[in-house]
């Protein structure tokens, strides 16, 4: 089922007797989600993903704009009638009931001539649990489950009607960061194999672009860019996007474009043919440093964290934004230590530039290292 | 060490002179009360020890009735003053505007003076030669009546008791119960809802289950204050129960001990044993009830 | 999240609700209203009236005048007081010595105070009874006021709310050289005071409505406290005919309460939701 929000927007009203002044969660939401695929949404915590999630299954109502489900506008439709499923971020199952029950339970609502005869019932629900591996928890109650079967009891309880779109709310931020990779694994998983659109929010950029099919970067109800993962990464179209993606994050600097060469400092490090002078924010990815000795860009050197497959160079520069840079090198690489000075060229494709005051991406078309 | 000891137990001291004085002594005293046969209160003598005072005050008409008229009291007013206080709450917790006017509203009976609203009550159901009174008048808009509730028919009598006992009680369960629905968690009717749920299943099936603890302990509570009633029936047909044929059990202790048919101390004690005994039977009953049927989050 | 428009639910539910509250402000409405019509007007109304256009605040003067209600008021208010003060020092003493202080068999004492949260008052007060009587101590104040301050349940509730206060605080007062008297008054009544003005508050509702253990250990009209008073002014005094009188005194028993209750709604309520019973 295709997903297509036009023009989303939701505003609250102001609340509490001193400030009246009304919150916009969502504006002017609109991007299409393709049939079958997984899609995160990604923002820091207040962004508006949660709105926006809880606007497409219908326990929000939309202030303005629209939602379709495929042709069908579903925009004033209540939840029940919308066909979706949700796993809550507490997953929010019954307590009082057994796994089975849980799971039964939204089969049991069904009217008319979705009604379900009790076989027809108990043969979903089983099908369900066998998809999430817990047939062997039916007759558990939740308390006595771990997170991780947890999550997975509610899944199931979302999938079993067969819902036209699953939604997730922050589907892993309640486990640890073992059962984190293993559950994002088993979602990529049953995504694939049951085919339905999936719409999943979370703060957790690592995790949103290690199964999203494509992200949606939001901040401040708006969404900064749409994309496949990778996609984003390489090509952030804002200072934002750029530092929410990436870890470790990219390094900034101060810099300045004059006679269409990038400088950060003194030193000219990249081509910037076409661009206008201006000052510029220059974000460098850690994987975009190459150790030369005769590199572009000068640092003092603070110190060296090998983590196995990695090196990572731990150094400093007067124009960096934050305290130090982090540059990932192979762990072949061999540094002298002693030397307090370090010098890198740079990939131009993992140079990012930004306008100072606007913080939109500056694109050059034949970007290249001096 | 013994020092620090010392210091404790005169932190203690109070309480535990008063608990004992006032709580343990007569606590065992009360069981020597109702075994010791024909004890004369004047000269503080009795002439036996055995279960008479028993056998006596379970074949006093004036226990029976007292024990008939409690039962009849619990039983009715029990279940419908919970069932009531649950769907009064459950509005409550429905509507945003005036809600808290409603709770200070309906908490007020809880700050009352039982006796005092107690001869309120008795005056709107009370028939005279001057007056049918306000609920008789009611009742004429309907056709019906008039109708003694204070001085009539036993039926009658005994709506009025359940009616002013209803009213006393449904403040602390309303109160209760509208605390315990609002700590249910939010997340589940959202779920509820993306799954459909007609409002009447989400109250059975969701509401319900996770406030039954709190349902338990109000039945419980209930029982066991229904079975102590006293000041309420008071307040309605005066100190003389017996003669208005409405007194309870706890009724029939204090006038046994006091009052017009007092000086038995024997008698009350006994009688006091086996209110005693019931309550704590039916508290039991209902634990062991409740337990196969009420879900406790751990 | 937003809730469904229920169209046809949310005005019965008003309906139904403003219903109950129509049934448990009509009482209160019809004591004031009684109260203030003339005792000529009342007794001429074969079919009572739901308002009056003479109001008068005689019954009152009557009330006052013709039986010492006055004295009924002030022996409440004395014995309220008295009450809640000597219950709150045993109760803070007690708590205090559970939650903080350390003695041989404190376990052992702990489990026997909580067992006797399960006695009911019915079942000592015959003993107690006796007991007063035999030290000739009805119809004082004595009598009235000691066996009522005992409270297991309050010492229960403050106790727990002590041993939230974190070990640190007592350890560092220790180390200032705190002790434990300056300590449960500087830092553990401050700390715990929601708790001890809600044990108050109850204590303080219990005592203005008791009426059972009055009764018993009164009968000399000068001990009497409100709950005895209107019940032997509606017994013997002018309850028997003067009801607008009877009324008056009413209204004058019960609006303290009522006051105390609008001042402090939200700790009240708070209050009994955590720790009340009532019937």
């Amino acid at each position: 089922m295709k997903v297509t929000l036009e023009h989303l927007t939701k505003i609250f009203p102001g609340r509490g007797r001193k400030s009246r002044e009304q919150v916009v969660a969502v504006s002017d939401l609109t991007f299409e989600i393709p049939d079958g695929k997984l899609i995160g949404l990604l923002g820091p915590s207040g962004c508006g993903k949660s709105t926006a999630l809880n606007l497409l299954c219908g326990l929000l109502k939309p202030t303005d704009g629209r939602i379709f489900f495929g042709e069908q506008d579903v925009t004033s439709l209540s939840p029940e009638k919308r066909e979706v499923g949700m796993v809550f971020q507490n997953y929010a199952l019954y307590p009082h009931l057994t796994v089975l029950q849980n799971i039964l339970f939204p089969l049991q609502n069904l009217k008319g001539d979705k009604k379900l005869t009790k076989s027809e019932m108990q043969k979903k629900a089983l099908d369900a649990a066998k998809l999430v591996q817990i047939e062997n928890l039916l007759d558990r109650k939740p308390g006595e489950l771990s997170g991780g079967q947890q999550q997975r009891v509610a899944i199931a309880r979302a999938l079993v009607k067969t819902p036209r779109i699953l939604l997730m709310d922050e589907p892993l931020s309640n486990l640890d960061a073992r059962l984190r990779l293993q559950t994002r694994e088993e979602i990529r998983r049953i995504q694939k194999e049951t085919k339905i659109t999936t719409v999943f929010v979370t703060h957790d950029q690592e995790e949103a672009m290690s199964i999203s099919d494509s992200i949606v970067v939001m901040k401040d109800g708006v969404v900064q860019q749409i994309g496949r993962p990778q996609e984003v990464y390489d090509d952030p179209c804002n200072l934002f996007v750029a530092r929410f993606l990436g870890n470790p994050p990219v390094n900034l600097f101060r810099g300045s474009v004059r006679n269409e060469k990038l400088y950060i400092g003194e030193e000219p490090v990249m081509d910037m043919k076409g661009a206008e002078d201006q000052d510029v924010s220059v974000g460098i990815r850690p994987e975009g440093f190459i150790l030369k000795e005769q590199g572009v860009l000068t640092c003092s050197l603070s110190g060296v964290e090998v983590m196995g497959r990695d090196v990572s160079v731990v150094a400093s520069h007067a124009c960096c934004l934050e305290q130090t840079i982090r540059a990932i090198v192979g762990s072949d690489t061999k540094i002298d230590l002693s030397n307090p000075v370090i010098r890198f060229d740079l990939k131009p494709e993992k140079v990012l530039v930004f306008n100072a005051q606007t913080e939109a991406r500056l694109r050059v078309k034949d970007a290249a290292s001096v | 060490m013994e020092h620090k000891n010392i210091k404790a137990w005169l932190y203690l001291l109070p309480a535990l002179l008063f608990l004992g004085v006032f709580m343990v002594y007569p606590l065992i005293d009360v069981f020597i009360y109702s075994f010791e046969e024909s004890y004369n209160f004047a000269s503080q003598t009795y002439t036996g020890t055995g279960s008479y005072n028993y056998s006596y005050v379970l074949r006093d008409p004036y226990f029976l009735q007292a024990l008939k008229n409690t039962f009849l009291l619990v039983v009715i007013t029990v279940p419908v003053s919970t069932g009531l206080a649950l769907l009064i709450s459950v509005g409550l917790s429905s509507i945003k505007p005036l809600r808290q006017l409603y709770q200070t509203v309906f908490f007020l009976p809880y700050v009352t003076n039982t006796l005092a609203v107690g001869l309120v009550f008795m005056i709107l159901f009370k028939r005279t030669p001057y007056t049918d009174g306000f609920v008789n008048l009611m009742l004429s808009w309907f056709g019906a009546g008039p109708i003694d509730f204070i001085d009539g028919s036993y039926a009658a009598k005994m709506f009025v008791m359940c009616l002013y006992t209803i009213w006393i009680v449904m403040p602390f369960k309303i109160l209760i119960l509208t605390s315990a629905l609002a700590s249910v968690n939010q997340t589940y009717y959202n779920a509820a809802r993306v799954d459909g749920t007609p409002a009447i299943r989400v109250f059975f099936r969701i509401t319900l289950p996770m406030i039954s603890p709190t349902l338990v302990y109000l039945v419980i509570t209930g029982f066991i204050g229904a079975f102590k009633a006293y000041s309420d029936e008071v307040a309605l047909f005066g100190t003389d129960l017996n003669a208005a044929g409405m007194n309870t059990i706890v009724g029939y202790v204090y006038d046994m001990l006091y009052g017009n048919s007092g000086g038995y101390p024997s008698y009350a004690s006994a009688a006091a044993i086996l209110l005693f005994a019931i309550v704590l039977t039916i508290t039991c009953i209902n634990l062991l009830v409740s337990r196969k049927h009420v879900h406790y989050i751990s | 999240m937003e809730k469904e428009k229920n169209f046809k639910l949310k005005p019965l539910t008003y309906v139904f609700l403003t219903l109950w509250a129509l049934i448990v402000l009509f009482p209160f409405y019809w004591m004031v209203l009684t109260s203030v019509k003339g005792y000529g007007a009342y007794n001429s109304e074969y079919i009572p009236k739901l308002y009056t256009l003479s109001p008068t605040l005689q019954n009152y003067a009557d009330a006052f005048t013709a039986v010492p209600l006055a004295r009924y008021f002030v022996n409440t208010v004395f014995f309220t007081v008295a009450t809640t003060l000597i219950m709150l020092a045993v109760t803070i003493l007690a708590a205090y010595a559970f939650a903080r202080l350390d003695f041989r068999g404190k376990n052992l004492v702990f489990v026997l105070f909580l067992s006797l949260m399960m006695i009911p008052n019915e079942l000592v007060i015959i003993t107690n009874y006796v007991t007063v009587t035999n030290l000739d101590l009805r119809n004082t104040f004595t009598g009235l006021i000691l066996p009522s301050v005992t409270s297991v349940f309050y010492i229960y509730l403050l106790k727990e709310n002590f041993e939230q206060v974190p070990d640190q605080l007592y350890y560092a007062a220790k180390v200032d050289g705190t002790s434990d008297l300056k300590y449960l008054f500087k830092v553990m009544i401050p700390i715990c005071k929601p708790t001890i003005v809600t044990i108050t508050i109850l204590k303080a509702i219990e005592c203005w409505n008791s009426y059972v253990w009055p009764r018993l250990v009164t009968d000399d009209e000068n001990y009497f406290l409100v709950s005895n008073g209107i019940q032997s002014i509606r017994e013997n005094g002018f309850g028997r005919e003067n009801i607008p009188a009877m009324m008056a005194a009413v209204v004058v028993i019960s609006l303290p309460l009522i006051l105390l209750f609008l001042v402090f709604r939200h700790m009240i309520m708070a209050g009994v939701s955590r720790g009340g019973t009532k019937g």
